[in-house]
């Protein structure tokens, strides 16, 4: 950051605040972080060492990591990660390494394409110390079909991270990379290696390099200027598995209700700053600000929700009497009402191509979900038949499907509502109130907010219903919001 | 004859609300505000309950202000900070039934109540908050206290307050009056809050 610019920011927030605003700019996605990343030969020929800095070798067909990976027919292929190998021998470095085993671990687990063998059962296989003395007949006894070996080494400034994947029967390399990046946070080049590595072998867009945001009170912050004890929410940020979470607002007052932008570098919100409820987008590595949506005493805003094409907004507003939803510019131009009905319609969403939105209407009396043109030409058209239905949430193709909080009792369960086939599927399993769901990027996990634990914190969940992780650990968590 | 009559009849009702407004010479109600009576209670028009004194702890001002200075015939609240005033607010909060907006009997007295103390304070600009118990979704509750301000709202006006004296806010379930989840601290929630903005 140039001093210029944080100056700017601490005129624009103050001195206090101005480290919790700012964060590390992320890697760009889907260019590969870290973002000094050594572009390194994919899939060298077996036996070869990885030349640091060569051009980029001709990639190999996809279909030839695919099939030697991919070894036993239908069945997920049995993978090993251990600790990766310490260059030196210093303790803090042997740190990195294990650290890295264990995320990359964690990171192809979530996605569930790979057999991860646990890593407690390493314990009989002889540690590799370089890429040359893999212990191929141990791993083959632990009935591994694929190891990946990474190596970490500590530059002036920076480490240099080597992995390679190798078929244990053929003992060869069919899978390797090479990134040199700081090593301010580490668990990016894992997080970069399990991305990479389910391109390639599996042409999935994985997760690892993804964000959540979400309000939270975690801080224990009171409203000012209210004669009530009011516990105000801001913006956090989290990574995908909940590590580095921080916050990103400084509002002094409500903030909910947070949306990425598709590139990930700005979140939209609720803010009751001025003492309504108006939207900002918070470009939270820049410490800038916009306001495009004109709330005033009287106008009010909430709910954006980010198109996939990154500009327009969708948000709900009291400016017609009732509540409406329109869209806007992030900019704050080319404003457009997209409902009217006396009814209150609330909670937009996009479709993945941003043709259409869904949201929440009450006008039949109830609240249900609705999905209408974006252009606002065409009658709405009502999807759901429930008790209660709210905060619909478009799934990303290839699933054509629409997640929301459907009540199924004294609280809420996460439903997804097929829109091809009109079939509705319940993936929480009634174990408190869980709300707000919100998909991944890939359409194959759901974070939500769910009193299951006591205080509401964000979960992340399958699609299926299974592996329900707990994001969230610190204040009430609500309202995620996954990046991108 | 006739002039005479609404000579009288202007005199007695001055001297109703005279009394009226003297009988708020009793030391304000200091916040929270009890419960409100919980639905089907109370006859309409009925005066609310004693309010039972709370275990909280005292506001930092004196729990028995001085004998306020007699203005004309009403107690001078403007004498007070907003912050003092906002504390011990003359204006009730009104309370809905789960998932509604309806000003209802009880609801319209307490309305009728805080439109002539908003009578007798012209310059008082309020802003009214509409908030909700913690049951529906957080979304949809936005949309519910909004229209629980607005309701509100809408007959303080149908009473003659000015609308651009009257500003409205919906914080959702987001700041629960009683963070407790029995009906009783939900009914409680559910609620439209006066709050002083100018004065």
């Amino acid at each position: 950051m140039t001093t210029a610019s944080r100056t700017i920011l601490m005129a624009l927030v103050g001195a206090s605040a101005a480290t919790m605003l700012v964060v590390a700019a992320p890697q760009s996605r889907p260019a590969p972080a870290p973002a000094s990343q050594t572009a390194a030969p994919q899939a060298p020929p077996p036996g070869q060492p990885v030349q640091p800095g060569q051009p980029p070798a001709a990639p190999q067909q996809p279909s030839e990591i695919s099939t030697s990976i991919n070894l036993s027919g239908g069945a997920a292929p049995k993978l090993a990660v251990p600790a990766f190998i310490a260059a030196s021998g210093d303790a803090e470095l042997r740190t990195v390494g294990d650290m890295l085993g264990q995320v990359v671990w964690d990171d192809l687990k979530f996605e569930r394409e790979y057999d991860l063998i646990p890593r407690a059962s390493y314990g009989a296989v002889a540690a590799a110390t370089s890429m040359d003395t893999v212990a191929f007949d141990q791993w083959r006894e632990l009935g591994v079909n694929a190891v990946m070996v990474g190596i970490v080494r500590r530059n002036a400034s920076s480490l240099t991270v080597q992995v390679r994947v190798f078929d244990v029967t053929s003992q060869q390399s069919v899978w390797a990379k090479e990134y040199t990046a700081s090593a301010t946070n580490p668990r990016q080049f894992a997080h970069t290696i399990a991305d990479e590595f389910h391109m390639d072998t599996r042409s999935l867009v994985g997760v690892a390099r993804t964000k959540l945001a979400f309000a939270s009170d975690r801080d224990g912050e009171r409203a000012r200027n209210t004669v009530e004890n009011r516990s105000i929410k801001e913006i956090y940020i989290a990574d995908y598995d909940g590590e580095n979470q921080r916050r990103v607002t400084v509002n002094r007052s409500l903030a909910i209700n947070p949306s990425w932008s598709a590139d990930g570098r700005a979140i939209a919100y609720t803010s009751y700053r001025r003492g309504y409820p108006d939207i900002f987008v918070s470009y939270i590595y820049q410490g800038k600000m916009d306001q495009p949506t004109g709330g005033t005493e009287i106008v009010h805003n909430f709910l954006p929700a980010f198109a996939p094409d990154g500009n327009r907004i969708a948000f709900m507003t009291n400016r017609d009497g009732n509540m409406e939803i329109y869209a806007v510019n992030r900019d704050g131009s080319g404003l457009r009402r997209i409902t009217r009905h006396p009814g209150n319609d609330s909670t937009p969403t996009w479709s993945p191509a941003g043709n259409q939105i869904a949201f929440t209407s009450d006008r039949s009396g109830s609240p249900q979900l609705y999905m209408v043109d974006a252009d606002g030409a065409g009658q709405p058209r009502r999807l759901t038949n429930e008790s209660w239905a709210d905060r619909a949430t478009w799934s990303p193709a290839p699933y054509n499907e629409i997640a929301y909080a459907g009540r199924t009792g004294p609280g809420f369960d996460i439903k997804i509502y097929e829109i091809a086939s009109g079939q509705i599927r319940v993936i929480t399993d009634g174990t408190g109130s869980n709300e707000s769901p919100s998909y991944s990027p890939n359409g194959r996990h759901v974070a939500f907010a769910s009193t299951r634990a006591g205080r509401t914190h964000i979960f992340t969940i399958a699609r299926d219903g299974q592996d329900i992780k707990q994001v969230t650990r610190a204040g009430n968590n609500v309202q995620p919001s996954w990046s991108r | 004859m006739s002039a005479r009559l609404v000579r009288l009849v202007a005199l007695a009702v001055l001297v109703m609300v005279t009394a009226t407004a003297c009988s708020r010479k009793k030391p304000p109600v200091a916040r929270p505000t009890p419960p409100p009576p919980s639905a089907g209670a109370g006859g309409a028009g009925a005066p609310p309950a004693p309010p039972a004194p709370l275990p909280e702890p005292e506001p930092p001002v004196a729990s028995v202000p001085a004998e306020p200075t007699i203005s004309g015939s009403s107690m001078d609240y403007n004498a007070r900070s907003l912050d003092e005033l906002n504390r011990e607010s003359p204006l009730q909060p009104v309370y809905y039934l789960y998932d509604a907006a309806d000003v209802s009997g009880d609801t319209q007295g307490v309305l009728q109540k805080n439109a002539e103390i908003l009578r007798q304070y012209p310059n008082w600009v309020v802003t009214i908050e509409g908030h909700c118990d913690e049951r529906g979704t957080a979304e949809y509750n936005l949309t519910l206290g909004e229209r629980r301000a607005q309701s509100a709202r809408a007959y303080l006006v149908s009473l003659g307050i000015p609308a651009d004296r009257l500003k409205t806010v919906s914080y959702g379930k987001e700041f629960p009056f009683d963070p407790g989840t029995t009906e009783e601290a939900f009914a409680k929630n559910r609620r439209a809050h006066f709050v002083v903005t100018s004065k």
